[in-house]
């Protein structure tokens, strides 16, 4: 099982790395904004992404929109601090399979990977 | 400055900093920032453009942005971690954004965050608008939050029409 994180933030994506190792997910893939997430995702094939909405270069919405043009079937959390109704519709427009709002707390960030790799059908 | 925004932002530092560094913030009362206010070591800012346009500011010292940096990060963050400016500007994305959550009626936009490190630094704004002080207390020192927000008016004066009637 292969997950990628994408988020601007390192501390974000090392607080989401001890979640993962902790529900027993040591593949990870990193990546710190959308141009490089779609050449890492080509390039990986992930099981699971965990996408930011806002970064620099490309952001999440357009990655994701980026990814459905091609796989139809990886499931895609957003995992960001746009918390709006709006947002969250427009994220499940564009292909998302969960969402997260920061800030989290660690249980339920665990929660809804373990909720959307289940959903899936795939497991640890 | 509209108060309007005070209180989310209030709302958002505690959930934030309870959240990601399980730390209480007691605040303190909020104030016009003077001539001699925020003089700091780290400061943490976020833009906001659309129907309301602004800044929010997290000013700390060095000793308590590296306290709450390293509790948000689960290790030690001290201020010449490579990871201390970006944990700094983390937090302050999640401020902003669970406040502007909180706008109703607005189509706001945050900006990517930027952090400032310097001994006594100062953060002005151009404009001269009215900035907010709000004290923030927590078991490893206190800290400051500013604000400064306008209202550009297009949705919610769309929205006072339509609730009227007119």
């Amino acid at each position: 099982m292969k997950i990628m994180l994408v988020d601007d933030s390192r501390t974000i994506r090392n607080i989401q790395k001890n979640v993962l190792k902790q529900l027993g997910y040591e593949d990870i893939v990193e990546a710190e904004d959308g141009v490089i997430a779609l050449a890492k995702f080509a390039e990986t094939s992930p099981d699971l992404c965990l996408v930011d909405w806002n970064m620099p270069n490309m952001d999440g919405i357009t990655l994701i929109r980026k990814i459905r043009e091609t796989n139809k079937t990886v499931p895609l959390i957003m995992c960001t601090t746009e918390a709006e109704k709006t947002r969250v519709i427009e994220a499940i427009k564009a292909g998302v399979n969960n969402y997260i709002v920061k800030p989290f707390t660690v249980e339920s960030l665990g929660e809804k990977i373990n909720q959307t790799l289940s959903k899936a059908g795939a497991g640890a | 400055m509209n108060v309007r925004f005070i209180n989310p932002f209030i709302a958002s530092i505690c959930n934030t900093l309870e959240t990601m560094c399980a730390t209480k913030v007691t605040i303190g009362k909020p104030s016009l920032k003077g001539d001699n206010d925020g003089s700091t070591d780290v400061s943490g800012v976020i833009g906001f453009s659309g129907d309301a346009a602004g800044s929010l500011v997290l000013h700390f010292s060095f000793d308590v942005a590296s306290a709450i940096a390293s509790k948000f990060a689960g290790c030690e963050i001290t201020q010449d971690h490579e990871d201390f400016s970006d944990a700094i500007g983390e937090l302050a994305n999640m401020v902003a954004g669970a406040a502007k959550a909180q706008f109703e009626g607005l189509n706001v936009s945050i900006s990517l965050p930027n952090v400032v490190v310097g001994k006594g630094h100062n953060v002005t704004s151009s404009k001269g608008e009215k900035r907010v002080i709000i004290p923030c207390e927590t078991e490893v020192g206190n800290f400051m939050v500013e604000v400064g927000m306008i209202i550009k008016k297009a949705s919610e004066s769309r929205q006072a029409v339509a609730a009227t009637g007119a």
